[in-house]
């Protein structure tokens, strides 16, 4: 997959990746996903999205070759690789925060190493590829465990961990009412996680009614269309016998749709680091003393968010990109028992060749697209 | 607890990561006694700097690891170098760059031209798909890109005829 340009890609040759660091493994992609933040990037919304590069940071693959200090990993494991590229080492890694590694990326520190995620997140080649370069390979790759569905598998590397880290960074008390921003695959599967916090209700929020009948049904959950329902706020207050939501997450990020002001400077004009509609609606719903917890992606500059609310309402925010390796342990045993069923979420699989189509297709929520994996051609014969 | 479990019953797994003493401020720290000593980690072994490389002023090196691929290049490349005088904390920073990816999309159009290598639009665009799934949204587009490109012609002509 070769990026050209804002809504361009295409396929091309490009050289075999080589160890280029001696912890480094080169994996033989098997499956990719395509990522409702890789949008972020196919649209141009992110700075330092060099062209030439090679986008998905959702892969699973089996190792070809490895570097020489590379210990826990040998030719011929099937691994999941986690979006973050972590070093184990640094501050931040040893508090298991590993989407905040400090040894993966140098051109920005406020974001760690993020496979085919622009200079921005250290310019790695991404999975949308047969092969890819996954550095730390002692450290992020997880061997798939024997009889795990790969398609399955492949979900464990953002989209699950990054859908159960938005509930848990809810702090979902029994029986509490959480709320929902975004119906996509993200948003439908914080909604499916929250349950196992514990919630009492389930909301989620969008304007695209396929989707939100899929989330109803996927996540056992209640789904409401913005546009059907005026203000959502005040839809969600009335529901919540006009105290606010407990929790509200943010799985939208920053091109939000629902309001005007938001979507004109922050989409259009890009006078702001993304639309944060949904930032703003999760503020405004939450109970005095609530917690939103933000995943979706934002723009590294700025956005316009009432943060006035948010002291006055006493808001606690928490936020962060998934820590993938810290929490693969319990969502591997999550899927083995059956508690969580994350290729139930797959509507599309579509040759590599395909990508220029397929991103098409997830861009325009063509086909009721709810998750789409691609399977490169090395693998289909 | 017990009320709800049952009460929930219909959701597999209902409950089974509820923890009671899960507070806002998580992840929480993990404090091994030794926090002081954080920020002095044994560095992983460095990757070898063979390829430009823009460096964040946030920062006194290069990270262990970095991607090599797509280097600063012609026009681009020195917008991006100027970007990066400035620290993550500026617009002087952000603005620039993504200028210079939109330079960066010229000159990979010059780049494939040279190598005799057509851009293919409509593929690129991933434009077949819309056909097959919403072809009146591709009729649209087209549509506004011709209302677009009539409209220049238009202006184009009227000043070549007053002139």
């Amino acid at each position: 997959m070769n990026y050209r340009g804002p809504f361009r890609v295409r396929i091309d040759e490009k050289p075999h990746p080589k160890i280029e660091h001696p912890e480094d493994a080169i994996v033989k992609v098997l499956r990719s996903c395509i990522c409702g933040s890789d949008l972020h990037i196919y649209h141009g919304m992110v700075p330092d999205t060099r062209v030439g590069t090679t986008f998905g940071h959702e892969f699973v693959g089996v190792v070809e070759e490895i570097g020489p200090e590379v210990t826990k990993l040998k030719v011929g494991d099937k691994v999941i690789v986690p979006f973050n590229i972590s070093c184990g080492k640094c501050a931040f890694c040893k508090q298991e925060l590993y989407g905040n590694c400090h040894e993966s990326n140098p051109q920005a520190t406020a974001v760690g190493g993020i496979f085919g995620y622009s200079h921005t997140a250290g310019g790695f080649d991404g999975g949308q590829a047969e092969y890819a370069r996954v550095p730390y390979a002692n450290v992020g790759p997880t061997i798939i465990p024997e009889g795990m569905d790969l398609d399955d598998a492949v979900l464990l590397t953002d989209v699950v961990p990054t859908g159960y880290q938005a509930a848990e960074m809810g702090g979902i008390k029994l029986g509490d009412t959480v709320v929902v921003f975004g119906a996509g695959p993200i948003g439908i599967m914080a909604a499916k996680c929250a349950w196992l916090f514990g919630a009492g209700r389930v909301i989620v929020i969008d304007n695209v009614n396929y989707r939100l009948e899929f989330a109803k049904n996927y996540s056992q959950c209640e789904a409401y269309n913005y546009e059907e329902i005026g203000d959502p706020v005040e839809f969600l207050k009335k529901a919540t016998d006009w105290l606010g939501a407990d929790v509200c997450i943010d799985a939208v990020g920053c091109e939000a749709g629902g309001q005007g002001m938001q979507t004109i400077t922050g989409r259009k004009l890009m006078l702001q680091a993304g639309s944060a509609t949904a930032l703003q609606w999760a503020i405004n719903s939450v109970k005095k003393g609530g917690i939103v917890s933000i995943v979706g992606v934002y723009g590294p500059t700025g956005n316009l968010v009432p943060i006035g609310n948010v002291v006055n309402k006493g808001i606690t925010i928490r936020a962060n990109q998934a820590s993938v390796k810290r929490l693969l342990p319990r969502l591997i045993e999550h899927v083995q028992a059956g508690r969580l069923n994350p290729k139930g979420i797959i509507t599309h699989r579509i040759p590599l060749e395909n990508v220029a189509e397929a991103y098409r297709i997830f861009s325009d929520k063509l086909d009721n697209c709810i998750k789409t994996v691609l399977i490169p051609p090395t693998v289909r014969t | 607890m017990e009320t709800l479990k049952s009460e929930y019953s219909h959701i597999k797994g209902w409950g089974i990561d509820n923890d009671p003493q899960d507070e806002p401020n998580y992840p929480m720290k993990n404090y091994t006694g030794d926090d002081h000593m954080r920020i002095r980690w044994k560095r992983p072994t460095l990757q070898k700097v063979d390829v430009e490389l823009l460096l964040s002023t946030e920062r006194p090196t290069p990270s262990a690891v970095f991607g090599s691929k797509n280097p600063p290049r012609g026009l681009s490349g020195m917008i991006r170098r100027y970007a990066f005088k400035y620290s993550e904390n500026e617009f002087k920073h952000w603005l620039p760059l993504l200028l210079a990816d939109r330079v960066d999309v010229v000159e990979g159009m010059i780049e494939d031209l040279i190598h005799l290598k057509f851009p293919r639009v409509v593929k690129e665009r991933g434009w077949y798909a819309l056909a097959k799934h919403a072809p009146g949204i591709l009729a649209r587009k087209i549509g506004v890109r011709l209302a677009v490109l009539a409209a220049i012609a238009g202006i184009g002509t009227y000043k070549l005829a007053k002139s």
